[in-house]
């Protein structure tokens, strides 16, 4: 059921859902398949990760990005809606040994990062973020993110934080990280990776194939991988950047 | 009680609800979800004779009620499916069918022999209609001369129940359906996708990486129907009916229109339990109109006044 839907900014906003049946283990980077009841002639269901899960209230955040009809129709959901969905799905992110990890995302691939930097808090880990958006307008209250570390900012017309791209912002080299996590335009993604292959660090990507089941049956989000053809689906979202073929 | 069974050739079935190559895997991918073993029977996704990587992505493309494919046939080979993925189907109590494909006549008849030596397997459907592989698939199906010619090659070396996977890209449904039944199919299962294409108007460019796909989901099921019903007056040997099956009416629809069994593709990928769904409706409906058995519904369908029984044109 839905209890909660809290607009972000134009395109963005927070579902707030809690079920009837006490939550499963979730870990950062899995996601949930959202069925479109309501939506005129979209027919499959829209994959979603989770954004944050409160144990204490047995309830889900799920942070989404308006990008179509079946991603506004969503938006329309309030208080008291059902929503039926299959969760949690997908390979979540790793925990390596280290101390700082840098977090790195762009647009909506900010959505698995909060409930990844509380995982890592909670481990003694030190998460600093680093986000990048369009402009002003595409971001948000990043409060939640600040109470868990340093929290870096760049927008593409310099409107919030500095200028530029997420890839040009000096964290990236002055950091001493252990290891990176990213989620956001594959550009973006590749080069956050090519980085952390030069700095031989661990880096993991959450990937954003188009998937229709999300359980490894139709096989229509396949990865090209090292170890050969992969699900992003159940082999993923999550990879490790040394097993792709970038 | 109603009686659900059907039959296909020889084979028995308990139930005629069944899931659709490609749509459901090996069965173990929806074990979270639902019984399995309640099922007709499970259609495999394609085995091939050697593994193959399939299509590059973007591989799916959401369209109305529908969605396009371009997987390409993406499987480990016959031998991975015989040493590692057949022990693992003998705990279900259901049929499982292997959808067989190639993309030389040889590699049919190889892949056939090989799994006709499976004892747990009771029959194969020859798929001649996959729209995604530049070899073989459809360009075998699509062609009576080539279709005729790989059915009977298979038939000479596969002894049990032999069903072959029609292609809705034809002319004549009629004609490819004779093809197979005189080409010694023991059934025949249709629609498979209908070759489509979708585009990106922003970005100006198609959508799949393979440019074109094959459009499955309730967006096809009318043409499915319509094809189904003219293959059952056509042939003698069973017919089973795909297209668009999301429901237990949709289902009956088919049955109706003259399937013996029906196979559930796309809507496994929305509902992952609909088929216990679709299964427990036709119990429901066969109940409310005091049917006693679900072979009553197969091609029971009652015409307008007038209507002269369907006769396919010749061919």
């Amino acid at each position: 059921m839905v209890t909660g839907n809290q607009r972000l900014n134009k395109d963005c906003f927070i579902l707030t859902l809690r079920s009837g049946d006490p939550l499963p283990a979730i870990f950062p980077g899995q996601f949930a398949e959202l069925r479109l009841d309501h939506s005129g002639d979209t027919f499959l269901r829209r994959p979603i990760s989770f954004y944050d899960v409160d144990r204490e209230h047995q309830e889900m955040r799920l942070l989404i990005r308006e990008v179509g009809a079946g991603t506004r129709q969503l938006g329309m959901l309030g208080p008291g809606d059902t929503l039926n969905i299959i969760y949690p799905l997908g390979h979540p992110f790793t925990l390596i040994d280290g101390k700082e990890f840098l977090l790195a995302a762009g647009g909506v691939g900010i959505a698995p990062m909060l409930l990844l930097g509380k995982t890592l808090k909670q481990a003694g880990k030190r998460p600093v973020f680093l986000f990048g958006a369009r402009s002003k307008e595409q971001m948000f209250d990043l409060a939640e993110f600040e109470d868990l570390g340093e929290v870096y900012i760049t927008t593409e017309d310099g409107s919030m934080g500095k200028k530029g791209m997420i890839t040009d912002h000096p964290i990236l080299e002055a950091g001493t990280f252990d290891g990176c996590y990213s989620c956001g335009p594959e550009p973006m993604m590749k080069a956050i990776a090519k980085i952390a292959a030069r700095k031989e660090i661990f880096c993991e990507v959450s990937l954003e194939n188009i998937m229709a089941c999300g359980i490894g049956a139709c096989l229509c989000c396949a990865q090209p991988t090292v170890h050969g053809m992969k699900m992003a689906c159940v082999d993923g979202p999550v990879f490790n950047t040394k097993e792709l073929l970038w | 009680m109603v009686d659900l069974q059907v039959n296909l050739g020889t084979l028995s079935l308990k139930n005629p609800v069944t899931t659709a190559s490609g749509c459901f895997g090996y069965g173990s991918e929806y074990t979270d979800f639902m019984d399995i073993s309640r099922l007709g029977a499970v259609f495999t996704k394609a085995v091939t004779k050697e593994n193959r990587e399939g299509n590059p992505s973007p591989r799916m493309a959401e369209t109305p009620s529908g969605m396009l494919n371009s997987v390409g046939l993406q499987n480990k080979g016959v031998d991975y499916f015989i040493n590692r993925i057949y022990p693992t189907l003998q705990q279900y109590d259901t049929v499982f069918i292997a959808n067989v494909s190639g993309s030389t006549l040889d590699e049919y008849v190889e892949v056939a022999e090989k799994i006709n030596a499976l004892p747990g397997i009771p029959a194969i459907e020859l798929n001649i209609s996959c729209p995604n592989v530049k070899k073989g698939g459809m360009v075998f199906g699509t062609n009576r001369k080539s279709a005729s010619e790989v059915i009977k090659a298979v038939r000479k070396v596969y002894r049990k129940t032999l069903i072959v996977k029609l292609s809705p890209n034809v002319t004549s449904i009629p004609a490819f359906a004779k093809t197979a039944e005189d080409a010694g199919a023991d059934a025949i299962s249709l629609i498979n996708t209908i070759l489509a294409m979708a585009i990106d108007a922003e970005k100006r460019k198609p959508v799949l990486a393979t440019v074109t796909g094959g459009l499955s989901g309730p967006a096809v099921k009318p043409v499915a129907l319509r094809m189904v019903w003219e293959a059952y007056h056509t042939v003698k040997i069973p017919v089973i009916g795909i297209g668009g099956i999301r429901s237990a009416s949709d289902a009956i629809e088919f049955m109706l229109a003259g399937a013996t069994a029906i196979q559930i593709g796309t809507a496994n990928f929305v509902e992952p339990a609909v088929s216990i769904k679709i299964l427990e409706g036709i119990g429901e409906y066969l109940e409310r109109h005091g049917f006693s058995s679900v072979q009553e519904l197969i091609g029971n369908l009652e015409m307008p006044e007038g209507f002269e029984r369907y006769r396919p044109k010749t061919f």
